[in-house]
């Protein structure tokens, strides 16, 4: 992943991607046709940033003043990227 | 049991029994629900509600032919109301473009279309009707609509020879996920069997052609599925991911199941959410307690290291097989009963000729049940 590459990016969830709170299991969850993938830590907070609006460093920022101290820059545009190429994120 | 179950994440809702299509290995019971006898639109609203209440997060849609339910955009709403990811499970049949568009206006988020066979005819035939072309004019309009598309195709003796061309097909179509799922034999399959059940070269043939499939198709391809054929491999499959473990399964007219095949099962006095709430039929009801977890198994199952990961394999093929439903599954090679599947697919490669023709599945719209009159 080059960061250029991510810079202009305003990443949003992919078609059939729906990114929900599942109250019974108190945990987050992206839901896709025939799989259900388990958010587990800040991943939900950090896609339900990914609207499709805000540019990747809109999010960085924005966690970074959430959570003063936690490795943000460089940690999320890679877990972003990885969701990327999963195919959840466009 | 003193700690509430796991969540049930999927619920297979079987709107209605009724179809165009004939298929001799069904997955619905013999003995079908009549359309007078099923849920009305506030009842399945009801059962969505308190599916996503109780945790589940995606439904199937499914039937028979879902599409013949008129009310089906109103259940699709609820569903989406209570948070639940929704698939149409279809034959294609009857989806023209008003309809998918009263659809996905309604939430619908997916797709998954049968089809019987790559051939146009053989596909009919298999089907007991002409419906090949609706299903790729339903497969254009599902993409033309953005939505994801899986296709479903039932394998058995007569197709199983044509995987190549069903991959083809799938990838013609622009499918996002091809299901190649061997048949299985309970109800109607059960019925059919002698008809259905492939040779083992048939499924060695099969098996290998999926497998360069999957290598060619790694990097963009639809994703491949292969359902085993659990009669041939010598392991139990883990039916269900475990008895009330992961999904339930609501019938036409609200019985409430751990799985499609299980209302052949003798004393489950099987509960309906007429009468009960889904949560109480989840965490209590004999129907799904009665195998959950692994203290009802007996030995071979409940000494074995695998039984975390079989679960026992599938109650129902204990009970078609053997009679008793509590018994190993004897697909299992360690099963007491493992030389009823031996003798019948040694049978089967030692004569090969002379196969019935299946016997079609009849709609419920008849008085009696196919089951009976045969």
């Amino acid at each position: 992943m080059s960061v250029a590459a991510v810079a202009d990016w305003r990443p949003g969830p992919a078609p059939a991607v729906v990114l929900r709170h599942d109250r019974a299991r108190g945990t987050d969850l992206l839901l896709l046709p025939e799989r259900v993938v388990v958010l587990k830590g800040a991943a939900g907070t950090i896609l339900g940033l990914c609207d499709g609006t805000r540019t990747v460093g809109d999010i960085v920022s924005e966690l970074a003043d959430r959570f003063p101290g936690a490795p943000v820059a460089g940690d999320v545009p890679a877990f972003l990227d990885r969701l990327r190429t999963e195919g959840w994120l466009r | 049991m003193t700690t509430a179950p796991d969540r049930p994440w999927a619920l297979l809702a079987e709107l209605t029994h009724a179809c165009p299509l004939h298929c001799g290995y069904c997955s619905n019971p013999l003995e079908l629900t009549r359309r007078s006898r099923e849920l009305d639109t506030d009842q399945w609203a009801e059962v969505m509600r308190q599916a996503g209440e109780l945790g589940v997060v995606h439904t199937h849609l499914s039937g028979g032919e879902p599409l013949l339910r008129r009310d089906l955009a109103a259940i699709v709403t609820a569903a989406e109301h209570a948070g639940i990811y929704t698939q149409l499970v279809t034959s294609g049949v009857g989806l023209d473009r008003a309809r998918l568009s009263e659809l996905t206006g309604a939430g619908l988020r997916s797709v998954q279309l049968s089809v019987q066979h790559a051939d146009p005819d053989a596909s009919d035939r298999i089907g007991g009707r002409r419906s090949f072309a609706d299903k790729e004019r339903a497969a254009a309009l599902v993409r033309e609509a953005g939505l994801p598309l899986g296709l479903n195709v039932v394998l058995h003796r007569e197709n199983l020879d044509a995987v190549d061309a069903v991959v083809e097909l799938g990838l013609a179509w622009g499918v996002d996920r091809i299901e190649l799922a061997n048949a299985q034999f309970y109800g109607w399959g059960l019925l059919n069997r002698a008809a259905l059940l492939p040779t083992r070269d048939q499924l060695a043939r099969a098996r290998d052609a999926v497998g360069r499939w999957r290598e060619r198709l790694a990097q963009d391809g639809p994703e491949l599925v292969w359902v085993v054929p659990d009669y041939f491999d010598g392991e139990a499959k883990p039916c269900m991911g475990g008895w009330g473990a992961v999904s339930l399964t609501v019938t036409p007219d609200g019985t409430v199941l751990p799985c499609p095949a299980a209302a052949s099962l003798p004393d489950l006095d099987p509960p309906n959410v007429r009468d009960h709430p889904l949560d109480w039929i989840w965490d209590h009801s004999k129907a799904f307690t009665r195998y959950r977890g692994t203290d009802w198994m007996p030995d071979p199952c409940h000494s074995c290291s695998r039984r975390d990961q079989d679960f026992g394999g599938c109650r129902c093929q204990a009970h078609a097989l053997t009679g008793d439903p509590t018994r190993p599954d004897p697909a299992c090679h360690l099963s007491p009963d493992h030389h009823l599947i031996q003798a019948l697919t040694e049978e089967d490669a030692a004569a090969p000729k002379g196969r019935p023709t299946p016997i079609r599945r009849r709609t419920p719209l008849r008085p009696k049940t196919a089951g009976q009159r045969l």
